[in-house]
């Protein structure tokens, strides 16, 4: 596979997931916003927008946290913005994607505008996961499981590892006590998978463990750590000792063991920090993954002879 | 006329060009009827709303072309334009004929230049033309073709008579739109298809791919191939990406490729991989920085030292620019009976050499009657048309003639012929040509039956092309036999009395049981035991 279409495959994955995992996010905060009275909104969205590493001032009103992270198609850390990206890179990978993928991406890019004017953010919202899936259900449905899926599926799953542990993160967030637990569950489509595995009610450090290190969770951090790591060994069989997959492999395998041999009070104690170390991991295998496959070698230039 | 009595074509009126579907008392040709009545059974209202969905199609299957840096739908008109199986029968040999003029033309120049010694050409007019690639001349294509693909311009007279209006074939464009808006109108009108038989396109991207692996270096068997785009903001991108696609091959731009050692590779995940054809869709001075322009980073350095030395094939080849040179255009019936000694099956269209003198003087007396062409243009740039000029217009294209007369070409207004299309107020007569595709594999020239018709969307005006505000129609070519095969006897019928019954999923006990019932009453049960609370 060129390393030009791999490199657009990858984002691809990461942008409709971050695109899902955002809205997932914005859909918690606004439930957070109605329901904590005591709530300090412009300290809260200031803190939102830091979270995803958005700059911002210290107070941030609720348009602007909708705008910046919803609806400006001109900014790279909005949901428009982010299905524009992915459907960019859909059209430079157009003749490896299916057909379906791509019209599916490219009506959804078309009714962004429309869809984002709602009234009601949550109807985006809801629009902008369902839309999700259909772009995952249509790649699952018509692509080999050759190197065109496993980068899209690296792309996916590092995004989703990442993305669920900011989403952990708002548990911290400045001028309010977060959303409890079961909002946190739901908000991963992860409640009633919890009540079937746990079969207990929702207590923090069973929850917390749920979606940190649960085997079989899709959206659980460890999950998606570990589906990485196993796609690249697919995608470079070899052993090849030290090379720049391995080192990928070792990041996301350190991240997913402290994890998972922490005891859970631990991670609890301080969250946002081990949040961090996640989020580090993943933008680390992410940028090992590119110097690996995306970028030549070596890069002949041919330069004007100037006398 | 009662209201209901009206029909898309109420008002229809062909204008003084040859108009193709209806002739000027009002008739309607033989090959459109089926179409007319089809047309005529719907309502005006109708007619716009299948054109709606038809433009609603494009955008959703991304079918556009980048205009000033915008994406747009590629307009495709909803009534396609049909041409009759008979007129086929001379169009496909004329442009089968004028690719083996041109490809017998090009080898000529690239190699010995009979034609200069034989006084045939001046050399003067070779050597001047702007797309004569000296560097590439000496290199033997590998099964001899140059000219894989080609584009022939056509157009029909005021007396229905066809012309060739110029010839491409360096990197014509616009076979995508031929294919999709098949797809398209095919759904919009199914009926008519199989009633009409109608010629199908889509075997296209099987000859080329096919034409583009007997193109391949001698030795490789199975040989790499892609398609080299100059990248995703380029107008015809999405050309690119669909022949790619449709033929299963990579599609690559200038940075993906690398040359080592006189071989060309590509970079992929796994490491380099060898390139034997290269379908390139870049033009010739940004192929190549070492032997053209420096500055381009749209090619891959090194990649004609690969051709020359056989290790890679570059279709369609480097230097081609020389034959579809306007100028040349001029000698073209001249060459064909020089090289293939027949005479040519589709006239020009008259020209005049502004070279010559006396060509010249009566141009310049009639300038405002007449055509002018650069020589090397492409998509109308440039084109001056006389009657519809004004006279600073016609006062600059004078001065630009007299001082470059090897550069322009003349030619008398020709009307174009018409075809019926939706306009914002009903279906009105617009000017088309036709561009037909010709794929060369070495054995046979293939000529697409159909081609991409180009509308001008403007009423009166001539200028057909798509960056000029042109749309485009599907080509409908008659006379197609559909191949169905001996009607099956019952003997050979085959049995599906076997076959498995189709699986459902409720759970067998739920009936055999009769559980429904049970869980029925059990619900009718504990309703009555609530209902006294």
């Amino acid at each position: 596979m060129l390393s030009r279409i791999a490199e657009s495959l990858f984002w691809i994955g990461r942008y409709v997931e971050r695109a899902d995992n955002t809205a997932r996010l914005l859909d918690v905060h606004l439930n957070v916003l109605l329901e904590d009275p005591w709530v300090d909104e412009p300290a809260a969205n200031a803190s939102l927008l830091a979270v995803m590493h958005v700059k911002a001032g210290s107070r941030v009103s609720r348009e602007e946290v909708l705008s910046a992270l919803g609806t400006d198609p001109k900014l790279s850390s909005s949901i428009t913005g982010t299905m524009g990206a992915a459907r960019d890179n859909a059209r430079r990978a157009r003749e490896v994607i299916s057909t379906e993928v791509w019209e599916s991406l490219n009506t959804t890019y078309m009714q962004l505008g429309s869809r984002s004017r709602t009234p009601r953010p949550h109807d985006f919202f809801l629009w902008v996961r369902e839309r999700a899936a259909v772009v995952w259900g249509l790649h699952s449905a018509t692509t080999s499981r050759d190197d065109a899926w496993h980068f899209m599926e690296v792309g996916r799953s590092l995004e989703r590892a990442d993305m669920i542990a900011r989403m952990l993160m708002m548990r911290s967030l400045e001028g309010t006590t977060g959303p409890n637990w079961t909002t946190l569950l739901r908000s991963c489509s992860a409640h009633e998978a919890y009540l079937r595995t746990v079969r207990s009610l929702v207590t923090e450090e069973r929850a917390a463990e749920f979606l940190l290190i649960d085997r079989l969770f899709p959206r659980s951090i460890a999950y998606n750590l570990d589906k990485v790591e196993t796609t690249l060994a697919l995608i470079e069989p070899g052993l090849a000792r030290n090379s720049l997959t391995d080192q990928a492999r070792l990041a996301l395998g350190r991240a997913r063991t402290n994890l998972e041999y922490q005891s859970i009070e631990d991670i609890l104690e301080d969250l946002p920090v081990q949040m961090q170390h996640v989020q580090r991991a993943c933008a680390m295998a992410s940028d090992l993954i590119r110097d690996r496959f995306f970028l030549p070698a070596s890069s002949v230039m041919w330069s004007q002879e100037a006398v | 006329m009662a209201l209901d009595a009206s029909t898309p074509w109420t008002g229809y009126l062909p204008s003084a060009a040859w108009d193709e579907a209806m002739d000027v008392d009002g008739r309607v040709r033989e090959p459109y009827a089926k179409v007319y009545s089809e047309i005529d059974k719907m309502s005006s209202e109708d007619l716009t709303a299948r054109a709606d969905s038809l433009a609603n199609t494009y955008l959703a299957q991304g079918v556009t072309f980048d205009h000033a840096g915008e994406e747009r739908p590629f307009p495709l008109d909803i009534v396609p334009r049909v041409v009759g199986g008979d007129e086929w029968e001379i169009i496909s040999p004329g442009v089968a004929q004028r690719v083996r003029t041109l490809e017998a033309f090009l080898a000529d120049v690239y190699g010995s230049q009979r034609c200069v010694t034989d006084g045939v050409i001046p050399r003067r007019l070779i050597t001047t033309s702007q797309y004569f690639h000296r560097v590439v001349s000496g290199i033997e294509p590998a099964n001899g073709v140059r000219v894989h693909v080609s584009g022939i311009d056509l157009v029909r007279d005021q007396h229905g008579i066809w012309r060739v209006l110029e010839d491409n074939v360096r990197v014509p464009s616009g076979v995508s739109y031929v294919l999709s808006n098949r797809r398209a109108m095919s759904q919009m009108f199914p009926d008519l298809f199989g009633a009409m038989g109608v010629r199908p396109v889509l075997e296209y991207s099987h000859r080329l791919r096919a034409a583009l692996t007997k193109a391949a270096p001698e030795g490789v068997e199975d040989p790499t191939i892609v398609v080299l785009s100059p990248g995703v903001f380029n107008s015809a991108y999405y050309e690119h990406s669909l022949l790619a696609r449709t033929m299963g091959v990579e599609l690559v731009e200038g940075r993906d490729l690398e040359t080592h050692g006189g071989r060309v590779y590509m970079r992929t995940t796994a490491g380099r991989r060898r390139v034997d054809v290269v379908y390139r869709r870049v033009d010739d001075e940004y192929l190549d920085p070492v032997v053209f322009r420096p500055d381009s980073a749209l090619g891959a350095p090194g990649i004609v030292h690969a051709a020359r030395l056989g290790n890679v094939t570059i279709c369609n080849a480097v230097g081609n620019g020389v034959a579809d040179d306007k100028l040349i255009y001029t000698y073209m019936p001249a060459l064909t009976s020089y090289y293939l000694g027949e005479d040519p099956i589709l006239p020009n269209v008259d020209t005049w050499r502004l070279e010559e003198r006396e060509a010249r003087e009566e141009v310049m007396d009639r300038l405002a009657e007449l055509v002018v062409k650069p020589v090397d243009g492409a998509g109308g740039k440039g084109v001056l048309i006389g009657p519809a000029a004004t006279k600073s217009e016609l006062q600059a294209a004078r001065k630009n003639i007299l001082a470059d007369p090897r550069g322009w070409i003349a030619q008398p207004v020709i009307q174009l012929s018409t075809v019926p299309t939706l306009t914002p107020d009903g279906l009105e007569p617009r000017h088309v040509d036709l561009r037909p595709f010709a794929v060369n594999d070495g054995d046979d020239v293939w000529v697409l039956p159909g081609g991409l018709t180009r509308v001008a969307l403007q009423r009166g005006q001539l200028i057909v092309n798509s960056s000029q505000g042109g749309g485009s129609k599907d080509t409908w070519v008659l006379g197609g036999v559909r191949h169905r095969g001996p009607v099956a006897t019952p003997e050979s019928r085959v049995e599906f009395g076997g076959a498995t019954p189709v699986p459902q999923s409720a759970h067998p006990d739920d009936y055999i049981h009769g559980q429904q019932q049970m869980q029925q009453q059990q619900q009718q049960e504990s309703r009555t035991e609530e209902s006294p609370c």
